[in-house]
């Protein structure tokens, strides 16, 4: 069971760390803000997602599964928001241009 | 050589390479952003020392709070960016590297003569754990074996709000500090400002009361709860308190002076300045600890919120 449980966690863990680099090679070389925010937000939701999909096999007890789960809910929420001020503000600079 | 080991070596060198850039960058700004970054990176060296609670007071101020207020200052000195002109002279740049280096070197050679293994009272403090009946060892040194110093660190925050106070202009004493924020009630900011603190608050007290016997602690949760605040705040859904509130004043004093008061009660009846009675240690030191947590999250979003700039009327 447990040799299941750690290539649950190896797979998992090493797709969200591509979506991580995925993400960063695109807020490094995408055009502009809008592109960058696309690129940096899905990457990192699903990123940040996976790496606790990975990690959740490996939690102690059901308490502490559920706090990995809480880290990525306020992570999707915290990224949603940011990427929605960020870019209104982008928007509001360039019509001011 | 282990992963672990190759992961340390490659996040020192990143700490170290984001430190030298924070310093050479021009733009304050960048500065700024490559520090909060530093502190975010340091939080996870601590975590590799296994110093838990170093690490999310590290990424609560050094790379929270404390960037937010570099970001600020940042802000307010755009229009003022030194130029050209007003750059220090050569003499006075070699001056300072040399400055810097001589530190440096002195740190350096102050940590290669420490000598091996290092003295540490950590023993110590293990086998008298029980007289707090408290499972942390960090909440122990801090509340009970090294009390003074954490009472006084208290006394400095206060300071400095007393000194971040003291800019305040002659007109807006006694006013509340900051602009009065305006935001569309339907913007995400203010979504996130109604839906995230009923979640903020929860983990703010959790952190803190965890912090007995697990990582966390009244400066980690207070650091949480001020940041809630300050998010309330600049969603324009609270107002900052006039500074003249005397509530607001004993807030600020709640913590060092329940802390006083039990340092000289230990003077009175016990032992000496600052000792607790076992079989009381520890509803004494939680008594002390949710005094402190207000004044933290308190002084933590003052200090942010600045020096008072209208009067409380407005």
């Amino acid at each position: 069971m447990s040799l299941l449980r750690d290539i649950i966690t190896i797979v998992a863990v090493s797709a969200g760390a591509f979506f991580f680099l995925a993400g960063t090679v695109g807020l490094l070389r995408f055009p502009d803000t809008l592109t960058r925010l696309h690129a940096l937000t899905k990457a990192d939701n699903l990123g940040l997602g996976l790496v606790v999909l990975g990690l959740l096999p490996q939690a102690a007890s059901l308490r502490d599964g559920f706090k990995l789960v809480s880290i990525w809910l306020l992570g999707l929420l915290a990224g949603a928001t940011v990427s929605q001020l960020i870019a209104r503000a982008a928007r509001q600079g360039e019509s001011a241009r | 050589m282990s992963i672990a080991t190759i992961f340390e070596i490659v996040l020192a060198a990143v700490v170290l390479g984001l430190g030298i850039w924070t310093i050479v960058v021009r733009e304050t700004y960048s500065a700024t952003v490559g520090y909060v970054a530093y502190g975010l990176l340091v939080a996870l060296i601590w975590v590799r020392l296994d110093a838990i609670d170093v690490a999310l007071t590290e990424a609560a101020i050094g790379g929270g709070l404390g960037g937010v207020l570099l970001l600020g200052a940042a802000a307010r000195l755009r229009d003022s960016e030194p130029t050209v002109a007003d750059a220090p002279g050569k003499a006075v740049r070699v001056c300072a590297a040399i400055l810097s280096a001589l530190t440096a070197a002195a740190l350096a050679g102050a940590v290669l003569v420490l000598p091996d293994p290092a003295p540490t009272l950590a023993p110590a403090a293990a086998s008298n754990a029980w007289a707090t009946s408290l499972a942390n060892p960090v909440t122990n040194v801090l509340m009970a074996f090294r009390a003074m110093d954490t009472m006084l660190e208290k006394v400095v925050l206060l300071l400095a709000i007393i000194g971040v106070w003291s800019l305040t202009p002659d007109s807006a004493w006694g006013g509340r500090p900051g602009p009065r924020h305006q935001a569309d009630p339907h913007s995400v900011l203010v979504f996130l400002a109604r839906l995230l603190p009923p979640i903020g608050i929860v983990v703010g007290i959790y952190i803190f009361w965890t912090g007995a016997n697990h990582p966390g602690g009244a400066f980690q949760g207070g650091a949480i709860l001020a940041a809630m605040w300050l998010l309330a705040i600049m969603a324009g859904l609270a107002d900052t308190p006039p500074v003249r509130s005397r509530w607001l004043r004993l807030v600020l004093i709640a913590g060092p002076g329940l802390f006083l008061v039990v340092g000289l009660a230990g003077l009175l009846f016990g032992a000496a300045f600052l000792s607790y009675p076992p079989a009381q240690a520890k509803p004494l030191i939680l008594g002390i600890e949710v005094a402190m947590i207000l004044t933290i999250a308190a002084t933590l979003g003052l200090l942010l919120a600045g020096a008072p700039e209208r009067s409380a009327r407005q």
